[in-house]
């Protein structure tokens, strides 16, 4: 259907902008994703197996962080990255990475808080044998990481989840520029007051399809994990 | 412990040879004990040494009242063992089928070590405490939810580490069982050492009416 301009039109006929659209939100959210695991899994299971002073004060923050609005985040990460901003001479604002960075700071606090429950409950089971085996600090925290690896990836694919479906911050440090930094949220939020619906109805069904994978796939993970671990 | 006294004035020699095996009633402090023994708690006050010396050795392997199967194959379990002791990894394929066949575990290799039954979690847990061929072995009641036929695995296998010159000091409820493993007895109750001595004297001639009252099967008090 050459010239169909509705939703499942511009889906199916893979329409070039939606799907640079679709291409840069799962860029930004799956980078923003990756940099919060490299930073929050070893900070979670450092704070799961650590004792110092302030260690529950870093766990209440690290919990409260999860809870901050995507829009403060937004904020912050605006003032910092402005002209005049202590970091505005890098020149990233209403780039795609500034809208990487924020989300970045969104989803390391669910990784890191989420990755120490589970590490500390863990440990509470392994303590006693590894300590008994002799197993060095780096080894333990690898081999518990490592054993909870199934509710990790599920870790990671909630951080994701809530990376790709927030608009909050991205479309503060991102200013959903046509061709640049418009990713299907921001898109949707602002295209649909300009009366371009139908380009917001085909990225919400790109979303909630994402959503649907992104459930089954945490499903599949925990059922395998469960086969493994028992 | 917060205050809480659980073992008291517990002054106890182990020799080399035949295993030392500790009993008395639950609450006793025999798995303290062997916590004690095993480095992974410090004594509030006194001290423990080796050979007259406070140099730990370096061989010393703890199986648990209640083992934890880390999350992998029986195999993954016995390999990491084997790797926390330094074993060189061009021999792990071989021990593994060694100390699998041993405790009579053969063909579970790559069974998730937390789908086994409670008694098989049990014989591999005795398997990964054997990984690094330990010169100490302590073991918290071994054979706890066995059956007489894996009991008698576990007694063989207990009984052939030490005639291999490895000291093993372990806890048991089984009367019969320290009869037949002990080379020395160690009576405790409420944390005090009632009585110790070899195992051919102690069961036929013990010399406290506590380990008299113990031995009848009465309830201590
Ligand atoms: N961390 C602890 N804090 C307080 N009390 C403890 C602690 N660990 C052990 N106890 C107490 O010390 C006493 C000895 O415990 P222990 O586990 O050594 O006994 P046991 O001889 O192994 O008994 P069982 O036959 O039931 O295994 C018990 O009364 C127990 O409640
Ligand atoms: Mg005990």
């Amino acid at each position: 259907m050459p010239g169909d301009t509705s939703a499942f039109g511009l889906l199916l006929a893979g329409d070039p902008a939606l799907l640079a659209i679709v291409r840069l939100s799962l860029a930004v959210s799956l980078s923003a994703t990756a940099l919060a695991a490299v930073i929050g899994i070893p900070l979670g299971a450092a704070v799961a197996l650590t004792r110092f002073r302030g260690r529950e004060g870093m766990i209440v923050f690290l919990n409260a962080m999860m809870g901050v609005p995507p829009v403060v985040i937004g904020l912050t990460v605006f003032l910092l990255l402005s002209r005049s901003g202590p970091l505005g001479s890098f020149g990233l604002l209403f780039t795609p990475q500034a809208m990487i960075v924020a989300q970045t700071i969104m989803v390391t606090p669910i990784i890191a808080a989420l990755t120490r429950q589970t590490v500390e409950d863990l440990w509470a089971e392994y303590r006693d044998e590894l300590t008994a085996m002799n197993v060095g600090p780096l080894r333990k925290i690898a081999t518990l990481v490592w054993d909870a690896r199934f509710s990790l990836v599920t870790t990671l694919l909630a951080g994701f989840g809530r990376a790709a479906s927030e608009v909050g911050s991205i479309i503060i440090v991102g200013g959903n520029i046509e061709g640049f930094t418009r990713t299907m949220t921001t898109a949707i939020a602002l295209e649909t007051s300009k009366g371009d619906l139908s380009l917001a109805i085909g990225l919400g069904i790109v979303l909630i399809g994402i959503v649907v994978i992104i459930n089954a796939l945490a499903w599949v993970v925990r059922r395998a994990g469960e086969a493994y671990a028992g | 412990m917060r205050g809480v006294t659980i073992l008291d004035r517990l002054s106890l020699t182990v020799g080399a040879g035949a295993p030392t095996v500790l009993i008395g009633p639950n609450g006793a402090g025999k798995t303290t004990a062997l916590r004690l023994m095993a480095g992974l708690m410090a004594p509030t006050s006194g001290r423990i040494t080796w050979g007259g010396r406070p140099d730990v050795p370096a061989r010393r392997a703890i199986m648990f009242q209640k083992p934890a199967m880390l999350r992998r194959s029986a195999g993954g379990n016995l390999r990491y063992a084997l790797n926390a002791a330094g074993i060189p990894r061009r021999d792990y394929a071989g021990r593994i089928h060694e100390l699998l066949a041993l405790v009579g575990l053969d063909g579970l290799e790559r069974r998730p070590a937390r789908r086994l039954s409670g008694g098989e979690q049990q014989r591999l847990a005795l398997a990964r405490a054997l990984a690094g061929d330990p010169a100490v072995l302590l073991l918290d009641e071994p054979t706890a939810s066995l059956d007489p036929a894996a009991t008698k695995t576990i007694e063989d296998v207990i009984r052939a580490v030490a005639a291999k010159g490895a000291k093993v000091v372990m806890s048991t409820h089984d009367l019969g069982q320290a009869r037949r493993l002990g080379g020395d007895i160690v009576l405790l109750h409420r944390g005090r050492l009632l009585e110790t001595g070899p195992a051919a004297t102690f069961f036929t001639s013990p010399q406290t009416e506590a380990a008299r009252i113990f031995l009848a099967g009465d309830l201590l008090v």
